[in-house]
This record gives structure tokens, sequence and C-alpha cells, in this order.
């Protein structure tokens, strides 16, 4: 399935933006974890800021990043949403409040419980009304998402997808069946044909078990240890192909047998 | 689309287990909702429950995904033969041939529930046995985990979840994965099962109905929560050469963009997202002889799909909603319905909305208030869930 990427939002610990992390990768400075951003995505209407998740909060700021790059309209995207843990620090909050004589649920909080709450929220903020999928494969939501995303442009469905993948830890204790090294999100907005603001092509296969490479790691051990800490952060070795501008292969554990083969090419001539 | 078959098809809700316990109980008009008393709870509402999930156990290779909506999709997967034919069908195919495609909205959140209830006084940590299983369990990933493990498929597997259209939307996802050559056949499927989380956050949102709910009628009072597991084999050809078997024709799918639990007043997300199921299905809306209501019940719910039928159909085709037989099983919802669907196509059978006894009057469609019995050709089935996303499904009978 070959694809084209017109823009990129990443967002992590030590990396603000698609800028912080192309001049990370690009001059090969040393990673600097201590800082973690809180975003505060402006498409969210100020009534909604103050009340949105983590997890809103995260997946819309890289999903507003990824759109204001591509220099297109969100409401000609579809969206593809994925994220293993989804909206954990509202289940803590509903599972807290249910652990009593007189269990309720606070109904904001009901609303804001499912999956897709991200996705809701930017269809609402960004007024498309494409298809929106929102979706969950453990470990491997990001190659997940972005198979149903080449899936969605590969048979015409849709000319243009935004396809997000974040992950937050959860709060304690809920933390404990899942502890996620750092919260980290990445959004692409991704096409069927090639743009003058094409970033990339990727052409993507799944492999068999018998033709299986070992995923592509990342070189820096405090990169290579957030890679593996968030099913999120599974992209990183993509944003640094891309940041790289580089024509290669690389590979991604997809779930326990097959695995994903992106073989990238870049669509600008190497600026700097 | 490139119309996919319907290899194999089973389901389980408060009706029974079996296509056949369901048959039954539409024909007879045998309601599966009771009072709602849950968890040693009574709450002041209907629910849909399925019997016997506690005593299930699962094959010791998969005790860890021990859970109520785990055991609920193994009970699924065990009726009509279902687990039978998809050893059968792997072996044809190659068990990394055959894709997995779940829906659900709550997965196996009720085991984080118990858990709070269990947290450690003093360190305020959860049990020690369950934070190893929580990926099992309340991982939204878990349900389509297991059931890749349960029939021992290593295809690609994923959960949607995009609350009341989970289920209707892997259908979606698993014709592009055909026909994108990703896989050469996919089990879908719907799964989700009652849990404290949705039976208080409906109650808070004030749309649970004090008595078992009644779909388009009049005096409706909101939603009756159920529980179900659907799954559908879906292939491209006729399995041996079948005759008469259910075809997936085409989907649609939108967003309102307008409010996360509120329809769009007008029904314009729902009407593109009809529209665009007739153009996949390359159908116009002549074809279509019923239209399975998503129909919860809710008074906001029925009456904007009521405009959006309307502005397509204006009153000329039947329609109805099955929620007063089986609830509303929410992520589970889509799977049952084309379930039930593939029923009404095979038997010629359109049913009516239990439990209503007048409909709206302010509504402009032709609402079905009792069974009917005639074949038909073409369903469409109609999915909205919370955040404003919207699913629609055209079934056909291939003849």
């Amino acid at each position: 399935m070959k694809i084209f990427v017109h823009g990129v939002g990443v967002l992590g610990p030590g990396i603000d933006n698609w800028q912080s992390c192309q001049r990370l990768f690009k001059e090969q400075c040393l990673y600097d974890d201590s800082m973690t951003p809180n975003p505060m995505p402006s498409t969210l209407p100020a009534n909604e800021l103050r009340r949105s998740s983590d997890v809103v909060r995260w997946s819309l700021q890289v999903a507003q990043e990824a759109v204001q790059h591509s220099q297109l309209d969100p409401k000609t995207m579809a969206t593809v949403f994925a994220s293993s843990g989804g909206e954990v620090g509202i289940l803590h909050k509903i599972c807290q409040s249910l652990d009593c004589s007189a269990p309720m649920v606070s109904p904001t909080l009901f609303h804001q419980s499912v999956h897709n709450a991200a996705a809701g929220y930017w269809s609402i903020a960004s007024g498309s009304q494409h298809s929106s999928t929102s979706l969950a494969c453990y470990d491997s939501s990001f190659e997940g998402g972005l198979l149903e995303a080449a899936a969605l442009l590969s048979t015409d469905q849709e000319e243009l997808v935004l396809f997000a993948t974040y992950d937050v830890p959860a709060p304690f204790p809920l933390y404990e069946t899942r502890p996620l090294i750092a919260p980290f999100a990445i959004a692409f907005v991704l096409g069927k044909h090639a743009l003058p603001v094409s970033v990339s092509m990727l052409d993507i296969t799944v492999l068999s078990e018998h033709n299986a490479k070992a995923p592509t790691a990342m070189l820096q051990t405090s990169l290579e240890s957030l890679r593996l800490g968030n099913p999120a952060a599974r992209g990183l070795p993509l944003l640094h192909t891309i940041a790289k501008n580089r024509t290669t292969s690389i590979f991604f554990n997809y779930l326990e047998n097959p695995q994903l083969q992106i073989d990238h090419q870049p669509c600008q001539p190497f600026l700097d | 689309m490139t119309p996919l078959y319907f290899g194999y098809s089973t389901l389980v809700s408060s009706l029974g287990r079996g296509k056949q316990a369901h048959l039954t109980a539409l024909q007879e008009q045998q309601s599966g909702l009771r009072p709602c008393e849950f968890e040693g709870k009574t709450l002041p509402t209907y629910m849909g429950m399925v019997d016997g999930l506690d005593e299930i156990s699962l094959p010791s290779n998969l005790s860890h995904f021990r859970c109520r909506n785990n055991h609920l999709a193994s009970l699924g997967l065990q009726q009509d033969g279902f687990e039978d034919q998809i050893a059968e069908a792997r072996r044809q195919y190659g068990a990394q041939r055959i894709g997995v495609f779940i829906g659900t909205s709550t997965s196996g959140i009720l085991e984080t529930e118990h858990a709070y209830q269990h947290t450690d006084h003093d360190t305020g940590r959860l049990p020690a046995e369950f934070i190893p299983r929580g990926r099992y369990t309340q991982d939204s990933f878990s349900v389509g985990h297991f059931v890749r493990e349960y029939l021992q498929l290593t295809g690609p597997t994923a959960v949607v979840s995009t609350a009341c259209s989970s289920s209707a939307k892997v259908f979606a996802a698993a014709s592009r994965y055909i026909e994108t050559g990703l896989c050469d056949a996919v089990v879908v499927g719907g799964v989700d099962s009652l849990c404290l989380t949705t039976l208080y956050g409906f109650s808070a949102l004030q749309l649970t109905a004090p008595g078992p709910c009644r779909p388009c009628d009049a005096h409706r009072e909101g939603l009756t929560i159920g529980e179900a597991a659907a799954f559908v084999f879906l292939e491209k050809s006729p399995r041996n050469g079948k005759q008469q078997t259910t075809v997936f024709l085409g989907y649609g799918e939108s967003s309102d963009a307008y409010h996360m639990s509120h329809p769009h007043p007008n029904g314009h997300g729902a009407i593109l997202a009809m529209e665009a199921s007739l153009h996949s299905s390359r159908l116009s809306a002549s074809d279509i002889d019923y239209i399975h209501m998503h129909g919860t019940a809710t008074v906001a719910n029925d009456q904007t799909e009521d405009r959006a039928i309307a502005a397509i159909f204006q009153n000329t085709t039947p329609c109805s909603s099955t929620k007063g037989w089986t609830g509303h099983t929410l992520g589970a919802a889509g799977a049952v319905a084309v379930v039930l669907g593939d029923l009404f196509l095979q038997h010629g059978f359109l049913p009516g909305c239990l439990n209503a006894s007048t409909v709206d009057p302010s509504f402009s469609s032709q609402v079905l208030l009792h069974n009917q019995e005639r074949p038909i050709q073409h369903i469409m089935s109609n999915f909205f869930g919370f955040g404003g996303n919207n699913c629609t499904l055209i079934l056909g009978r291939h003849a």
C-alpha cells in the first residue's frame, strides 16, 4: 500500500513538536527527557479544554500540528485514532466513584470515557463529517492504526486521513497494570496522492513470519527505552527516517507473528 | 465494495444461545429484558442479561483472559458450530490469512471495577493477582486478543471501539483488509458485557427507561442496556457453492461533528452514512426492503433516526428496531443486528418494534409495530455512537 505523508505532529518528554523532533534526529543531540510538555491545543474551545482529559489534550495537540504542517483543510479528512489504553484517567475516576455503598458515575465523565472520545472532540472542533475509526491493538496500536489508515486510502474510501496515535500513563493504582514510561503522541496527515506539501512516500507491507526481520531500533538508549515504553512511541523509527530524509526500509513488530515493513522515500530534497 | 459472503454466523444475547433461539424468540415475541439486578445492585431500570456467564471456564491455556466479556465471547464462539467451522476454514486458508476484527465499548472493565473494590487499604494498590491480568481483561484489545488465540488465528487483528457503532465498523474494516489483500477472510464480531460503568453511566445521563425499552413509541422513556456476543465469518465467495446465503454488500461511515452524546437534530451525519452505504453497495433507496433501525428508544435517537430515514426513503420502506428484544448491546449492537439481519433475510421475516404500542405521531417513516413474514432481498442497518460516530451497513440475500 503506497501512501503519502503530508504533515507530521509529535509530542513527548523533551519533544515539543515536529521541529524539535527533527532537530533531535538531524543534529544527533543527546535526548533530554527531563521536561514533559503540558499541551493546550487551541483547537479545543476554552470550556472543553478546562475539563478535557490528558488523552484528549495530547492527541488533539499532535493532530492540530500535523494538520497545520500539511496546510490542508481538516474538514476534508477522515480520522483514525489508535490508542492502547484510551481514556485511562477517566476510567480510573469512574472505578473510584463506583467503589462505595452509593455508586454513581458523573454524566460528563461517562461520555468522556469512551475510547473514541478524543476522535469525537476532534470531529467537533474540526467540523469533519468524514469517517472516524478509533481502535486498539495493545503494543501494536501504532502499527494497527497505520494499517487501517493505509487501507482507507488504498480502497478509495478517503483521499486524506488524519492518523493519530497516543497513550498516556494511567494514574495509580491502575498504572501498575500498564506501567508506561511517559506520555507520547504522534499524528500524520496521510494521502493517496503526492501533493506539493508531501514530505514522504511510504510503501507498507505486512510480512509473513518467514520473512520477519528484527524491528528497527533507536540508537540512543533513552530513545529506545521510550520506543519500548509507550505503544505510540513505536512510531519513533518512522519519525527518525522522515527527519533524516532517507530512502530506506524500516521494520515494526505487529502483533505476535506478522511484521510490518515500511519502505520510505523522501518527497522533498534534503534542505540542510 | 466487492460483496462478501457470510460463511458462518452466530450470536448469544439475553434471548438465548445461537441463531435458532433468537429466531424463535423473535417469532414468538419473547423479550429478553428483565428488571435490573446486577452485582448485588438494584437499579430502577431493565437489562438484557446473558445467564450463566459466571459459570464458564475458559480453556486452561487462556485462563488469564477470564472476565465477563471474554466468557461471553467464548460462549458466542461455541454456538452454531462456529468454532469448529473456523477451525476448518483455518486449515483451508492458513491461520495468518484470516483476520480478526472485534468491536467492543467497555471490554472487561467490570474486572477493574472489582479490582478497585478490593484495593489494599494501606497501600492503595490493586490486588496483586489482578495486576498482570489487566492486559487480558480490562484492556481494550483484550477481546480481540482472546478471540484470536481461542480460534488460533494469526492474521491482522484489531479492536474497534467507537461506542455503539463499534461492531458495525468492523465490517467496514474487514472489507478493506480483504480488498487490499491483507486478508483472504475475516472473523468479525462484537462483544459487550454488562458492567456498573455503563449501567450507572447511562442512568446518570437519564437515558435508561424505568421499564423495558419501547423503540419508536410515542411514550418511550429511554433505553435498556443489554449484553451480547455475535460473530460472522466473511469470505470472498459463497462457501461450498451454497445456493442461499447472506451477503455483506456495502457500508457508509460518517461523523456528526456536533456533540459528544447528543445526535445532530436533523440527522445530517446519519443521512451521510446511509447515502454512503447505498453508494458503496451500488443500490438505490428503492432497492431496500427493510431498515433495521439503531432505534435505542431514547427520545432523541429515535426522533433523529426517523428524520434521517424519512429524508432518504420518505415513508415507503418499513423500518423497526429490535432493541425491545435484546436491549441495547452497545459495542456488540452492530454484529448482533447483522446476525439478526441474516435471520430476517434467510427466513423472510420482518420484526416489529417489540413493546411499542403507538408510533410517535411526529414520525414520518413507516415504523413496523408487528412482525411480518415475507421474502426480502436487501436490508439497511443503522448504528450511531457517542462522539457522533455513525455507520450504516447493507446486507443482501444471495440466491
